[in-house]
């Protein structure tokens, strides 16, 4: 596409940029209802406690009060989880309850204990303190390795913190292979607990109308209508023609915002019962206790190898973290969207991985950014790594030896997933080319003569996203369908609105949406709008998450576009008096084919609402079209990642020289858009690797709480990045896209640490933990020392 | 935040009034730790007397060999000053290290030496160089008024006027920020002047900023990063958090050392 | 409750405010500037940045009181009408944002910046930022943004 189009491939400037840089947008916190009230949730400081009582009465006649409630109030149902898992002996997880208020007990630091409701934000958090909760502290399960076998419970009436113990694969044949090896490679690994930190701190604004008893709730949501289908089925019993769900402009979302939240359901169930709008804003410190976290996971695993470093299993054994409650999605995260991609990119014939996931006193846990797969790539890509060192083979030798070759596609691997295209040795060669990997020794010993150590890593990864096939992901518990809907109105004067069941939260939907409008009824951007966010105006959705919105979202959109530009053809067919199958139509304009004879767009679009002249026996009037689409597979994006860094042994500070990124995301819509949200993964996984990560105290106490002591990833803590892609096509696509969002953090962790290992093996260091912040590089380096000295 | 009352004197005598006056009053400077602080509902003042009204505490004047600074003279005023950086440039470097610009544009000295924060970058300056600090009744020494974490010499009702640093023939500050927060997780300021040298640490110490005898002795004889590489301060007086053991801070201090005195050069 | 008067965008406004009214919430709740955003509570990072006199400054660090008589400006302020600051024109030229959450901080840090180092390298580009935090960009392309702005301002 030429510069200056703006149909598939152009880097069009985004239609939502202006007002959002002339403050003009509508986040949900910028909304304000007549006669709203503000909420301040009163939140557990025990990880761990038994609630004997709750006096509210000093809170409830305090200065500006309306209401206060506690979960003896607050009578409702669980907040659900979406996905049910089965253990390897059958027996379905165990799925506690989560209440919105707690019910006499609390389970981790932030649980939601009581809410007061107040004229203004200022006097409800005053009021609070007002109140006088009775608690009886309990022994806390914080670390995951003590859970199991522990007399403490986070949840007495399961009777343990096993929430499920699962496996995929064939352990009899994986062992057996693992009896022929010739070598086998170990490796544990811990993926550390990270914070969404999606910059807009989430808030939730709860309506009731009285005369027509209808419930609204604007939030920060990655998805309105699974929350209004969750909160309204589930939760709150509202039905869901009496319950509106907008979306608004959402600040970042990274995962934390597709779950259905208790501060969601408190405000809608409050709102009724005080008679008048209810606002809940998070602060941040209040965000780092009550956003779902991601990853934490603790994995052993095994390569076998035959003397080529070919592979021939891989064994693995992963304890993931729930949190004290399942979190919407929580369930799925460490087991379909993480074993399912332990083949990666390589040809491992057997596969077998088992996941027990925990219960522990902190706050939920469940997807982020990338979800499963980044905690999958990050395993595979350092056993990788370590398996190439100790058969004394390249990084990139093994990686070659081992891809599944471009031709061998649709490729089946052993854990259930059949992967449709790619080309692991392109991308790995354009990366190695971008990176200038030959010049790499040069500046190796250019650090060393500065007495610094570099190093360079590789990650060759693929992840499975454009979530998903409902059939196949109901056949593996899911409790809801994974397809999303597309609504494109064609306005009597030819302008375009697409509602659309995807939601954007700073992916640029109302541009690359447009762009597909664009292309396929020749618009210009201005004559369209793309509409989302709104229960009230979308048809259906099932919102955005997973790097689905193009290659699910947007393959509705082009569906519903073809059935327009089908019901078109036969109107101009109509006036031209000519045959449906003569008519062509291209640019905007419909022709008899071999004639001269055309038909703008808009003159059909005008006839099609104005409908003098018209086949009314064959059509109804108006232009108006609506598609659901339910895609046929995963789509698989891959690439390779190169990091360089250089470390400064007297500090242990590890800089980011050069971080390289070839991924293969399919056909690109945008190129500018789709660099963007590369730009951001890749930033999210340095900070996982080495600035980023959850701790907390052994009483349950997050010590990180606060950007006081939890590291984000400041402008200088990164390099500029050189990212391209090199695309082949998903193949069960109209549009070949594959999906963006989420390769830069699931790619780029491992490089990253595979990058500080080879800077730092020399030293004899053989590990390196994430976050590798300086202190923990510095210590490797101090205890290396005298050992490397002795050797 | 809890509620309190609000006053804008315009002159130092009006302030301690006004603080005299109050229940529990407390001077408020740039704000930049206090307002957070107040946020975060961690102090109950009764009443806030902001500084920010009274002309007389901003400035800076260099005399002879003096630089002094108005107490309420902001960092990015310090930074920019080509005075400041002409008589003591290490100077002009740290208060351009602090915070961040918005930090800087707000943030003044006065508010940092009085709230001596562990990890407040002055402290280390005031200490290094010899500074006099100026209030409203007295002079005070600088190795006099750092008197612990969070802790100075100051009465309730004590207001600084400006902060006096001589000038040295050579001196720098090198900080290793905290990797979250950014403030000083290790701070090191070096001076050469009158025949000896000075070694201050701000960010590592159990009990605030704190002077390294052994260094400054070292240095005194032999201004060199040679002279410092062997010596170490003792952990068990350092802090420890998850950012930083004790002994990695004692690491970091020989280390920012050395940097700060090959950068005096 | 005091009364504070100040210049927002060149408009004289006054209201009255409880004394512990930070700057933010006047501008947000009682002038509904709600371009100015807060997303931490521990003054780092920089959604709130407005312009105090001239100079970047947090709003959430500071007093509606505190700003008594001086002259601020938000990002609602800072394009001429309908025509976009370059600031603001250079970050859509070069995609410096996405969710559009820290943007206006952002672009505030960064006009002062250029204010006040016009030939500001990346390295000191990426240091001025410190107190700006984006989760959605990985700054590259902020920093590209403000690298056209040099030449556009």
């Amino acid at each position: 596409m030429p510069d200056g189009g703006t149909g598939i491939g152009a880097a069009v400037k985004r239609v939502e940029d202006k007002r959002f840089l002339t403050g003009r947008g509508n986040y949900t916190d910028d909304i304000n209802r007549p006669g709203q009230t503000y909420a301040y949730i009163l939140r557990s400081p025990h990880a761990h406690a038994k609630i004997n009582r709750i006096d509210t009465s000093a809170a409830a006649s305090a200065p500006g009060v309306a209401a206060v409630f506690t979960g003896a109030d607050m009578q409702v149902g669980s907040l659900p989880c979406g996905w049910q898992i089965h253990s390897k002996d059958g027996s379905p997880m165990h799925e506690p309850g989560h209440p919105p208020l707690a019910q006499g007990k609390v389970r981790c630091v932030g649980d939601q204990v009581a809410v007061v409701i107040a004229d203004t934000y200022a006097q409800a958090k005053d009021a609070a303190e007002k109140i006088v909760v009775d608690y009886s502290p309990l022994p806390a399960v914080i670390d995951m390795n003590k859970a199991l076998g522990g007399k403490t419970l986070v949840h007495d009436e399961i009777g343990t913190n096993l929430c499920y113990d699962w496996e995929i694969g064939d352990a009899a044949q994986t062992d057996a292979a693992f009896a022929k090896a010739a070598h086998v490679t170990k490796i544990d690994i811990v993926n550390n607990r990270l914070v969404p930190n999606a910059m807009e701190p989430r808030a939730a604004i709860g309506e009731f109308d009285q005369a027509t008893g209808e419930y609204t709730l604007y939030t920060t949501s990655q998805n309105p209508h699974v929350i209004r289908l969750l909160m309204g089925a589930f939760v709150l019993s509202i039905p869901e023609h009496k319950l509106r769900v907008v979306a608004p402009d959402v600040g970042g979302g990274f995962g934390s915002k597709i779950y259905h939240y208790a501060e969601e359901a408190i405000v809608t169930w409050a709102s009724s019962r005080v008679r008048r709008p209810i606002k809940w804003t998070a602060d941040r410190s209040e965000a780092f206790i009550s956003d779902a976290h991601g990853r934490d996971h603790i994995t052993h695993a095994e390569l076998a190898m035959d003397s080529e470093g070919k592979f021939l299993a891989l064994k693995v054994d992963t304890k993931a973290n729930m949190g004290a409650y399942l979190s919407t999605f929580a369930t799925c995260v460490p087991t379909y969207l993480y074993a399912t991609l332990l083949a990666g990119v390589y040809t491992t014939p057997l596969i077998y991985c088992n996941v027990k996931a925990i219960f522990t006193n902190t706050v939920p846990v469940d997807a982020y950014r990338g979800a499963g797969r980044p905690e999958a790539t990050y395993l595979i890509e350092r056993l990788v790594d370590r398996a190439a060192r100790e058969m004394g083979i390249s990084q990139v030798d093994i990686r070659r030896r081992n891809f599944i070759p471009p031709d061998a596609f649709p490729y089946q691997t052993p854990v259930a997933l059949q992967y449709d295209s790619g080309n692991y040795i392109a991308t790995l060669d354009a990366a190695q080319k971008a990176a200038d990997v030959d010049g790499f020794e040069a500046r190796r010993k250019a650090s060393a003569a500065k007495g610094k150590h570099r190093g360079l890593g590789y990650s060759t990864y693929l992840e499975a996203c454009g979530i998903a096939p409902s059939a196949v992901v109901g056949s593996l518990g899911a409790r809801a369908g994974l397809y999303e809907s597309a609504e494109v109105r064609v306005h009597p004067t030819g302008s375009v609105t697409v509602f659309t069941g995807s939601h954007s939260h700073g992916q640029g939907h109302e541009t690359t949406f447009a762009q597909l409008v664009s292309e396929k009824l020749g618009l210009p951007m201005e004559n369209i709008e793309i509409s989302h966010g709104d229960t009230n105006k979308v048809q259906f959705g099932m919102g955005t998450y997973g790097s689905r919105s193009l290659a699910v979202g947007g393959e509705a959109i082009v569906k519903a576009l073809d059935k327009v530009i089908a019901k078109a053809k036969k109107i101009a067919a109509h006036i031209m008096e000519a045959s449906d199958s003569d008519i062509e139509f291209k640019d905007g304009v419909f022709t008899v084919a071999g004639t001269d004879k055309t038909l703008p767009f808009g003159q059909v679009a005008l006839t099609a609402y104005v409908p003098h002249n018209f086949p009314h026996q064959e059509l109804e009037p108006g232009l108006d079209e609506k598609a659901f689409y339910d895609p046929l597979n995963f789509t698989f994006p891959g690439g390779c990642h190169i990091c360089e860094v250089e470390i400064d042994p007297d500090t242990g500070v590890v800089k980011v020289e050069r971080m390289t990124a070839v991924d293969d995301v399919g056909r690109v819509i945008n190129p500018m858009i789709v660099a963007g949200q590369i730009h951001g993964g890749l930033a999210q996984g340095i900070g996982q690797a080495l600035l980023e990560g959850c701790v907390y105290d052994d009483d349950g106490q997050l010590v990180t709480g606060s950007y006081m002591d939890y590291t984000m990833p400041r402008a200088d803590n990164l390099p500029s990045f050189s990212v391209g892609t090199e695309s082949t096509l998903c193949q069960h696509n109209s549009l070949g896209v594959k999906g963006c969002g989420e390769v830069g953090a699931i790619g780029s962790p491992p490089a990253v640490i595979n990058a500080v290992v080879d800077a730092l093996w020399h030293l004899g260091i053989r590990d390196m933990t994430m976050p590798a912040s300086p202190q923990v590089v510095w210590a490797a380096i101090n205890s290396a020392r005298p050992a490397a000295a002795a050797e | 935040m809890y509620a309190f009352d609000y006053h804008k004197p315009s002159s130092v005598a009006d302030a301690i009034a006004a603080l005299k006056g109050a229940e529990d009053g407390k001077f408020v400077a740039g704000g930049m730790t206090l307002i957070p602080t107040l946020k975060q509902r961690l102090a109950q003042p009764s009443d806030l007397i902001d500084l920010g009204g009274v002309k007389e505490l901003v400035g800076i004047t260099v005399s002879g060999n003096t630089v002094t600074i108005g107490a309420m003279t902001t960092h990015a005023a310090v930074a920019k000053s080509a005075e400041v950086a002409k008589a003591i440039p290490a100077l002009a470097a740290l208060a351009g290290g602090i915070g961040d610009p918005q930090v800087r544009n707000r943030g003044t000295i006065g508010g940092s030496i009085a709230n001596n924060d562990p990890a407040a970058d002055y402290p280390a300056a005031c200490l290094a160089l010899g500074a006099t600090i100026k209030t409203d009744k007295r002079e005070v020494k600088a190795d006099d008024f750092f008197t612990g974490l969070f802790e100075t010499g100051l009465a309730e009702d004590e207001v600084i006027v400006s902060v006096s640093f001589p000038t040295a023939e050579k001196a720098a500050y090198m900080k290793f920020d905290n990797p979250a927060s950014r403030y000083a997780l290790v701070g090191v300021f070096v001076a050469k002047a009158g025949g000896g040298a000075k070694v201050a640490v701000t960010g590592a110490g159990q009990n605030g900023v704190f002077r390294v005898p052994e260094m400054e002795k070292a240095l005194s004889t032999n201004w060199s990063a040679d002279a410092v590489a062997g010596l170490k301060v003792d952990a068990g007086t350092l802090n420890a958090d998850i950012h930083a053991s004790a002994d990695y801070r004692a690491h970091l201090i020989t280390v920012m050392a050395k940097r700060a005195v090959a950068a005096a050069g | 409750m005091p009364t504070v008067t100040m210049t927002v965008n060149g408009k004289k406004v006054s209201g009255e405010v409880e004394a512990r009214t930070l700057l933010v919430q006047f501008l947000r709740e009682n002038l509904h500037l709600t371009g100015t955003h807060v997303g931490c509570d521990t003054s780092q990072c920089g959604a709130c940045v407005v312009h105090i006199n001239g100079d970047s400054a947090k709003s959430c660090s500071m007093l509606a009181v505190q700003a008594e008589g001086t002259e601020v400006t938000t990002i609602e302020g800072l394009a001429n009408g309908d025509e976009l600051h370059p600031m603001q024109a250079a970050f859509k030229e070069h995609h410096g944002l996405q969710c559009g959450f820290c943007t206006p901080g952002m672009v505030m840090s960064a006009v002062d910046l250029v204010k006040k180092k016009p030939k500001a390298s990346e390295h000191e580009i990426r240091e001025w930022l410190e107190g700006n935090i984006c989760r959605c960009t990985g700054y590259h392309n902020i920093v590209k943004a403000i690298q056209h702005a040099q030449q556009t301002m």
